[in-house]
């Protein structure tokens, strides 16, 4: 996220380290290295210990029968996890939900976030109370949305429910139906994270060149070549920052699909890569094929951003 | 971005078509993010013959606080909020201490080889908490520690995103002043607590607000570290409610999900734009 971060801030390591090193004595500089030392070390070792050391393990793990409740015992199995992976019946069913999930809410959480954000980008009465209201749902928790919004969606005492009937409509089966229950889980979390691309927009859009917008008005351009030619091109940065964190966010997804569907119904309907991995792990007991599905999910993840940021390097330089 | 010449106040195509427009949007968003919670709400406040009727009752009559009275003594919901309590406190505490000191070392101390560190530092940024449980998970239960608040809190206090977003904010510091503190002699902890550190209130009070908002609201791991109230927080303990009552009654679940989100959103409400400079850093630099 490093490099996504750098470009849309645009400041690229800041300015040039602030102090010109005067000249010093060795003695102070090897003072400074300790000092440097001590105040990092907690964190490298943090990170070492639960974020790269566990990243590694995960990989060997993927090649074992490893069971997570028998910590002594994992017989290396060779490539047997993932040739499974490849031939089961569930692995399509799987990807399919990840795939649908995540884009789904990349892109319907965007547009309609830039949609919001162009139509909010002048003086109305109440904007802010509504730019509060709308980010509201971000800051509260995946878990507690997931189990209100079970309630919401109830198909029959919910409010989904109630105002489908008063004009006529019939209700789907949320809960039964594989296809409206995945409906279910991308709306509540687009529903949850339409203030962030919002707010993210609204603020890039407040910082742009109000010149070129007065040269294009000049120039007699419609809104639509205005935005197509003029506002699109500077939110650029914005955009692909939003594509990678929104798309790394959507796909961890755990807490709110666990709270409202438990990855059912009929066993995998809502159930993503992330799900997966635990419920081979924790409920199964295959730690060794979790873990299989952990390293090819990352493998997929480094792979799409790796994509997003050529494209992105490909578009700023044509 | 950083090369605007005029910012824009805001009042760009004032035509009435667009203002109607922006109105319009506004309601309808309004009605599409309020209405459900507005819904969670007189859920929360209804007797239980009142919720499962049709048509539904838009307003609770009569209303009641039985659910709220049910969920904090039919389940251990106080010993749940002390929980999340505790570990969102050790954990900002631990997180933001561990951000500022290696962002500090970063940005204003020369040592060889601190490019190198800080990239160590960022990727772990690119690691999903998903792929580190099943190894952490096998480490702790080995230690001994599930169901204990070290367990929960340590394998989570490394720190890469609030390291990186306060080390942008001490390159933005004026060279000069730390310059003329070091000739006045301020050694390294002296400059970075009398200069960088008065300097830098805004961002750190934003990277402490979206640390407590995330831990707060943490779930995966303490869900799988804790499977009783000694030491589960209030997300967990609203699924282990959802577990035992939902479905069949939606009252105390409904009034547990507003005690638990309730804590965040009193916060919002009166430091929200800081949080939201925090939860979008980043993106923009404003």
């Amino acid at each position: 996220m490093q490099p996504a971060a750098e470009v849309a801030t645009g400041v690229r390591a800041g300015p040039p380290p602030p102090v010109g090193p005067p000249p010093r004595r060795s003695g102070t500089d090897r003072r400074e290295w300790l000092l440097a030392a001590a105040l990092l070390l907690p964190n490298l070792a943090l990170l070492t210990l639960f974020v790269y050391r566990p990243l590694i393990d995960n990989f060997r793990l993927s090649f074992t029968d490893y069971n997570i409740s028998s910590p002594t015992g994992a017989t290396p199995v060779g490539t047997a996890n993932y040739v499974e992976w490849l031939g089961r019946d569930d692995t399509r069913t799987i990807l399919g939900n990840t795939v649908v999930f995540t884009f789904a809410t990349v892109l319907i959480s965007m547009v309609l976030g830039l949609a919001l954000a162009l139509l909010l980008d002048q003086k109305l009465r109440g904007r802010n109370v509504v730019r509060s209201l709308v980010f509201a749902p971000f800051v509260v928790s995946g878990a507690a949305i997931g189990v209100a919004f079970q309630f919401v969606f109830d198909p029959s005492f919910g409010l989904i429910r109630d105002l489908l009937t008063r004009v006529g409509a019939s209700t789907p089966d949320f809960f039964q139906d594989t296809g409206w229950a995945l409906f279910m889980v991308t709306t509540t979390y687009i529903w949850k994270n339409l203030g962030y691309t919002f707010v993210i927009y609204l603020a890039a859009l407040q910082g742009r060149r109000i010149d070129l917008d007065e040269a294009a008005e000049i120039d007699g351009a419609s809104p639509w070549t205005h935005f197509r030619r003029v506002l699109l091109p500077q939110l650029r940065p914005t955009t692909f920052f939003l594509s990678i964190t929104v798309l790394l966010n959507s796909v961890q997804v755990f807490d709110l699909i666990y709270a409202q569907t438990r990855g059912g119904p009929v066993g995998t309907g809502t159930t993503t890569l992330v799900f997966q991995v635990y419920q081979e792990t924790f409920v199964n007991m295959r730690a060794g094929y979790g873990a299989t599905v952990a390293t090819i999910m990352f493998l997929i993840l480094l792979a799409i951003t790796f994509v997003q940021v050529r494209v992105m390097d490909r578009g700023s330089t044509a | 971005m950083s090369t605007h010449l005029q910012v824009s106040q805001g009042d760009r195509h004032r035509t009435p078509l667009m203002s109607v427009a922006g109105y319009a949007a506004m309601i309808v968003v309004v009605l599409v993010i309020a209405v459900p919670l507005f819904w969670i709400l007189i859920t929360s406040f209804k007797e239980r013959q009142d919720i499962y009727v049709r048509p539904a009752q838009y307003w609770p009559s009569p209303a009641t606080t039985d659910n709220y009275r049910d969920t904090v003594t039919s389940i251990p919901f106080p010993a749940y909020f002390r929980n999340s309590l505790i570990i969102t406190a050790l954990l900002a505490a631990a997180k933001i201490t561990l951000g500022v000191l290696s962002a500090y070392a970063l940005s204003l101390l020369r040592f060889p080889g601190r490019n190198l560190v800080f990239l160590v530092v960022i990727a772990a940024l690119m690691v999903p908490n998903q792929i580190t449980v099943i190894s952490n998970y096998a480490l702790i239960a080995q230690l001994g520690w599930r169901n204990t608040f070290q367990g929960i809190v340590i394998p989570l206090a490394g720190v890469a995103f609030g390291t990186f977003l306060m080390r942008n904010q001490f390159l933005s510091l004026p060279g000069e002043i730390i310059e003329a503190a070091r000739l006045d002699g301020a050694g390294p902890m002296k400059l970075l607590w009398r200069v960088v550190m008065p300097m830098s209130w805004p961002t750190l009070v934003a990277f402490s607000l979206i640390t407590v908002v995330n831990e707060w609201n943490e779930y995966l791991w303490p869900f799988l570290m804790s499977d009783n109230e000694k030491t589960a927080p209030l997300q967990v303990g609203l699924t282990l409610l959802q577990n035992n009552e939902g479905g069949n009654n939606w009252g105390p679940v409904m009034a547990g999900t507003v005690l638990t989100v309730l804590p965040i959103l009193i916060l919002f409400l009166f430091l929200q734009r800081q949080m939201i400079k925090g939860l979008t850093a980043g993106a923009v630099k404003s």
